[in-house]
């Protein structure tokens, strides 16, 4: 685990994130659109107590908790809601900034059962990403009053990646969640998330890109991910990633002259 | 630095491939996301039941619309302080009686021990009894108030009203989610104050920033309760008396939020000129809240926190006003002497020096500003305790001179002033600038002292006293 932090250079990068890197303790996010429960599913982990309304814009900045499973410790962090990661707003900056340059162990994102349809366009975001992702299919008591039924192994079949069916309240399906979470993190579960299909004119396009990004940044991001970033021009990206891959490269330099 | 250069090649490359097509490619990836998501959820989600009538949609359009939003409103925030009223008076009467007792029994155990008279005036009549005012004041609007509004909370009715105040936060210069923060504000002003987070733009953000504080806050809830429940109860008979309480608290948060429409206005059209962004509020569909686990939490995490807040800071406060009180400086005491070295002033604003130097007095938290104001009064008086709360209501009316107008401006200035430290410690951390959290302790301040010279010279001038 050490080795890959400093190869990647995520440790400064984490910093910068307010999570410390100095201990090896594994970093889990908690991604998901407002009012899906996420806070509650990060109480119930955290054992953290404070009160979690029906209020959209709660947990503003990330709020970062501990849990120990199976004798390890890891960290938690809570990312703001959001409805995409296309960086409209603060939140789905910060948001996508952590995962995609924290680099967390794992991503949890957190979707309501009784709005899939709706809230599948973040975890689909996410997953183009990161291939550490577990879905947390959240609000199942809400689902089964509105008699929805959700097929949770064709929906982990869709999207290649493990799916936790939850009622975070009544602490239903959080320990399967947090086993499969800590899977994926110790590697013991590698998702192979199934990409999104794009247009053909999109889909040549990132075929150019990809090589050339994959030379330039090598395994440390997702270079499908960053050609469909520079195909919508989100110079916001582009400036963080001169950024952090400046840090990068400062320390990588350091480092070698030390 | 080559990789510095070879990322600009990228954008370049990436700009020549989509060409002036940008924006359609950006649509175009959107979409594809979209039908995606659509085609999974289409195959995995089945519905049993056909589509059932949509109840969110319904209620919404009832509690969101522009003929009923208002009185839905206006009458749910009556409900709530009616059942908080009427609720309240017996458990704190009851518990008024039950502290005095063991006052008594403190006092005879001092006696017994022959203890100084220093030190009985100290611990009892200072210490001991600002902590059983603060509790049996406090302790049962609290009790029975949090629960019902955190209820409301789990329900999904804030972002409703947030929903309902949106076009009037636009109207006055702000960013709608002020209403938002504004509705945090109730629960905490500090809390209020981080929430403003949210708000993007920092024009905005400071707008709502600065007039956080017209919301009046929970350690403020029950000050404004106790005031409406003491003073009106007892005055006429007792359905009319809490209907009037209920009214006037009610009254009181309407004209909170009418102010910081009025001074977000008044700020957006003079320190803080810019244009007004947009956002999208979402409703989120309303939960069934979990009853018993919202009363455990409003229990512990609202009453016993500001209860432990108000309790910690009272009882040295309580010393303190005692010996203020005790210690004399010829024939009058030193709280006597700064209160009458107030006392020109607050007359002006329908108040008297006491009151005021029970508001100074409270800036670490409000919660004990009531507290220390009966302290103030009873202390070093050669009255008998008030051991109930028509003994309070006499202590203030006989005993002080109050008046309804009295209260009346004591409620709107428990409304307008300075915030609490904590609030006003949260204010220059989120902002930064010392100017800012001075000008968010003078703007409410110069606001409350004029409306209540207003209300005072006004309600005097008809000659309605």
């Amino acid at each position: 685990m050490g080795l890959t932090y400093q190869s990647t250079g995520t440790l400064t990068t984490r910093e910068a994130f307010n999570v410390p890197a100095s201990d090896n303790q594994p970093v889990i996010a908690l991604a998901g659109n407002p009012n899906t429960g996420k806070s509650t599913v990060f109480n119930a982990l955290t054992g953290l107590r404070q009160h979690t309304g029906n209020w959209p814009g709660k947990t503003v900045l990330q709020t970062k908790g501990t849990f120990i499973h199976n004798g390890r410790k890891y960290t938690l962090v809570d990312l703001p809601g959001t409805y995409s990661l296309l960086a409209n707003s603060i939140d789905e900056q910060v948001a996508r900034d952590f995962i995609c340059f924290a680099q967390p162990e794992a991503t949890i994102v957190v979707v309501d059962a009784t709005c899939l349809e709706r809230n599948l366009n973040l975890a689909l975001q996410v997953i183009e990403i990161t291939n550490r992702v577990v879905l947390c299919v959240n609000l199942m008591d809400e689902a089964r009053r509105k008699q929805l039924r959700i097929e949770i192994n064709g929906l982990s079949k869709a999207l290649g990646i493990p799916v936790v069916a939850t009622a975070a309240r009544s602490k239903e399906g959080l320990p399967e969640l947090l086993d499969i979470t800590c899977k994926v993190v110790s590697k013991q579960l590698e998702p192979n998330p199934k990409a999104v299909r794009y247009s053909p004119e999109v889909e040549e396009a990132i075929s150019r890109l990809e090589p050339q990004i994959k030379a330039l940044f090598g395994n440390s991001i997702n270079p499908r991910w960053v050609a469909l970033r520079l195909l919508d021009g989100d110079m916001n990206l582009i400036k963080n990633l001169k950024k952090y891959h400046h840090r990068e490269r400062i320390k990588a330099a350091r480092e070698a002259f030390a | 630095m080559s990789s510095q250069i070879s990322l600009n090649n990228l954008v370049e490359e990436a700009q020549r491939l989509t060409g002036s097509r940008q924006n359609e490619i950006r649509d175009s990836i959107v979409k594809s996301i979209y039908s995606t998501a659509e085609n999974i959820a289409a195959n995995t989600v089945s519905s049993k039941i056909e589509r059932k009538t949509n109840w969110d949609r319904k209620i919404d359009n009832v509690l969101t619309s522009p003929v009923w939003g208002f009185p839905i409103m206006f009458g749910l925030l009556a409900l709530v302080f009616w059942v908080t009223i009427t609720g309240a008076n017996i458990p704190s009467a009851m518990l008024a009686e039950g502290l005095f007792w063991i006052e008594a029994r403190l006092t005879d155990f001092f006696l017994a021990m022959d203890a100084p008279s220093w030190l009985h005036g100290f611990l009892v009549l200072g210490v001991y009894r600002s902590l059983a005012w603060v509790v049996s004041v406090m302790l049962p609007p609290m009790a029975i108030f949090f629960p019902i509004f955190t209820l409301l909370e789990d329900l999904g009715y804030l972002p409703r009203v947030a929903f309902n105040l949106d076009r009037f936060f636009k109207k006055a210069g702000a960013h709608g989610k002020q209403a938002l923060t504004m509705s945090m504000g109730f629960g905490c002003n500090a809390a209020g104050i981080i929430a403003c987070r949210v708000i993007d733009s920092p024009r905005e953000r400071l707008i709502a920033t600065l007039t956080n504080v017209f919301v009046p806050c929970n350690g403020r809830f029950p000050t404004l309760i106790a005031l409406a429940t003491i003073f009106i109860s007892g005055s006429v008979s007792l359905s009319v008396s809490s209907t009037l309480a209920t009214l006037s608290v009610a009254g009181l948060v309407v004209l909170g939020i009418a102010i910081t429409l009025l001074v977000s206005w008044l700020l957006s059209n003079t320190l803080l000129k810019g244009e007004t962004s947009l956002f999208t509020l979402e409703l989120p569909p309303y939960r069934k809240p979990q009853v018993g686990q919202v009363i455990i939490r409003s229990v512990l995490d609202r009453t016993v926190f500001v209860l432990t807040r108000a309790m910690l800071i009272a009882a040295p406060a309580g010393g303190i006003i005692w010996l203020l009180a005790n210690t004399y400086t010829g024939d009058t005491s030193i709280l006597s002497v700064i209160a009458g070295w107030l006392d020109p002033f607050a007359r002006h604003m329908g108040l008297d020096g006491f009151i005021l130097t029970a508001f100074i007095l409270g800036l670490p938290a409000n919660e004990i500003v009531f507290p220390i104001l009966i302290m103030s009064y009873v202390s070093g008086s050669a009255m008998m305790e008030p051991a109930s709360l028509a003994a309070l209501r006499q202590l203030l009316v006989d005993g002080h001179g109050w008046t309804w107008l009295t209260a009346l401006c004591t409620m709107i200035f428990v409304l307008c002033h300075w915030p609490c430290g904590t609030t006003l410690l949260t204010i220059q951390r989120e902002q930064h600038k010392g100017r800012w959290t001075v000008l968010a302790a003078i703007i409410p301040t110069v606001t409350g002292i004029l409306l209540c010279t207003f209300v005072n010279y006004l309600v005097r001038g008809l000659g309605l006293i």
